[in-house]
């Protein structure tokens, strides 16, 4: 091993390479040409897209992300790299390296650079996600909506979670439940979803809306389609063995297909509609009134139309 | 301890666990129902027609779990009843389904899937009548349903009288029943589709939708289309 700095200093010998500028300088091309390409190649594409507000602020949130991390990541491998050809060991050279005694320079800006990063990063996410006119990032709100989108009456469709289906409900249509998922384009449109089991989650993806449906709760979550086509409505929430199999797709339309599918499906589904108890926020699916004198007859369950008994053990 | 018995010692030991971890994979990871074949020489995509045969039982054959309730399928070459709720068919054809409904009655929690979806005509038949709906919760009438998400299938069973005897041994041959029957056509491309009960018929655990419901060989399972 080369002799310490001092002792180097001290022997009158040149002082040896700046490896700091030269990671520098091999570093920022590329960190740029990273940021670059995400920017503007990758960037448009990245999910979940831009089929509504909410998801086209997502996407600029994980662009954003991403060109913060790419020239982190090139950091990391441009020193990496560095050290195994410039500091790799040499034969001979068994001795320890100089000691480290601190640099006030490269503490200073260590802090500097990561305090600003964190902070940005905080400021940012918290604007993000509180900013009104993205509707809390596409996350149910609860039951009292804080924010509501202007422009008109929202259309209501009640999702609800059931093992392992989602089924919509269109109370302004008479309450027609279905298991088509039918939007129209540039139309507010609140989401009250609920569960009639266990927990599962409505995820829109290309919507950019996700929201737990749980039982006994109306988690309303806010969307505006801005085109047409079709998006994909996944389970994120493990409720069972057929989790993963809890998948349909959606589909934005125009308001004129929406009206004349709507208008078609009410007359279509009258006769199971007129069977379905009335639109509520939310159900209480292990009492069923209407059921109570046949399930007391058959002595299969408790009384007073509850599924199961009061007391079974096992129910929550 | 010498040392050819220490090696011994130490491959008997090795062995006594291997052979326990095999049994483990075997019987508990690897464990599953068979799968009952249909349309065996028929070719795919010609719209053929291939017979199904179900029946849903209020008990079981299986000791460890006697009280579940089951479906059971016809094996099409011996007409033996099979524990099993696994099954292929040929891709594009027509699956002409009969199902035995022994079991007795349990309201659907959604009465939408009261109506009956996705089969030929839109239509399903019970002991031969054409049915489109059964309400669940006029009558104690729904004991299971046959439902295929992937096709948009469903079909809710109907039940023998509230005050019949159920059958009590399994697979049942007789006493009260109902007999459902209905027709879909299955997909042009292979796959595999799995199908469940939407009555939440699995008593005694949570939501009764766990249990049989979420067992193979009860009241869940795969349809493969193969082509």
């Amino acid at each position: 091993m080369a002799a310490s700095p001092t002792e180097a200093a001290q022997a009158g010998e040149p002082k040896g390479p700046n490896h700091g500028l030269r990671i520098f300088i091999i570093w920022l091309p590329l960190a740029i040409a990273a940021d670059l390409l995400i920017w503007i190649v990758l960037g448009p594409h990245l999910p979940p897209g831009s089929m509504t507000d909410t998801a086209h602020s997502q996407q600029w949130d994980i662009l954003v992300l991403g060109v913060l991390a790419a020239p982190v990541v090139a950091f990391v491998l441009v020193f990496a790299g560095y050290a195994l050809i410039v500091w790799r060991h040499r034969e001979g050279d068994d001795e320890d390296g100089p000691p480290i005694h601190g640099h006030t320079g490269i503490q200073a800006t260590w802090i500097t650079v990561t305090a600003v990063i964190v902070l940005f990063l905080a400021a940012f996410g918290t604007y993000e996600l509180a900013w009104p006119g993205f509707a809390g990032a596409g996350a149910g709100e609860g039951p009292s909506a804080i924010w509501t989108p202007k422009g008109g009456t929202p259309l209501q469709i009640q999702v609800i979670g059931q093992q392992w289906r989602f089924t919509y409900r269109y109370p302004q249509f008479g309450g027609f439940e279905t298991t088509s998922l039918m939007l129209p384009v540039n139309q507010p449109v609140q989401f009250n979803v609920t569960s009639l089991d266990v927990i599962h989650s409505f995820w829109a993806y290309q919507l950019g809306v996700k929201s737990d449906a749980n039982p006994g709760v109306n988690n309303i979550a806010f969307t505006t389609a801005k085109q047409t086509g079709k998006f994909i409505v996944r389970c994120n929430e493990l409720c069972g063995l057929w989790h993963g199999a809890m998948v349909n797709y959606g589909q934005v339309v125009s308001m004129a297909t929406f009206r004349a599918w709507a208008a078609h499906t009410e007359v279509q589904l009258a006769p199971i509609t007129a069977l379905l108890p009335a639109y509520a926020t939310v159900y209480d699916p292990t009492v069923i009134p209407q059921i109570n004198k046949a399930m007391a007859k058959s002595g299969i369950a408790g009384a007073n139309g509850y599924y199961y008994p009061p007391n079974d053990p096992v129910q929550p | 301890m010498s040392l050819p018995a220490r090696i011994v010692t130490l491959l008997v030991a090795f062995l006594a666990v291997a052979a326990g971890v095999a049994f483990l994979v075997v019987h508990y990871l690897l464990a599953s129902p068979s799968t009952v074949a249909f349309g065996n020489g028929v070719t795919p995509n010609t719209g053929a027609t291939v017979n199904v045969v179900m029946q849903e039982d209020p008990q079981n054959t299986v000791t460890s779990h006697p009280d579940w309730v089951s479906y059971f399928i016809q094996d099409p070459k011996t007409h033996q009843w099979q524990h099993t709720t696994l099954f292929s068919v040929p891709a594009g054809s027509r699956i002409n389904m009969t199902i035995y409904g022994y079991d007795g009655c349990t309201p659907l929690r959604n009465q939408v899937f009261a109506q009956v979806t996705g089969t030929i005509g839109g239509v399903a038949y019970v002991d031969g009548k054409p049915t489109k709906v059964i309400d669940s919760w006029a009558g104690c009438n729904v004991g299971h349903t046959f439902s295929i998400p992937g096709l948009n299938l469903n079909v809710p069973m109907a039940t023998p009288s509230l005050t019949a005897n159920l059958c009590g041994t399994s697979p049942c041959t007789s006493g009260p029943h109902r007999t459902m029957t209905f027709s879909f056509m299955t997909p042009r491309s292979a796959g595999t589709f799995f199908w469940q009960c939407r009555v939440p018929c699995g008593g005694g655990f949570i939501d009764g939708f766990g249990g049989p419901m979420q067992t193979f060989g009860f009241m869940t399972g795969n349809m493969e289309v193969v082509s």
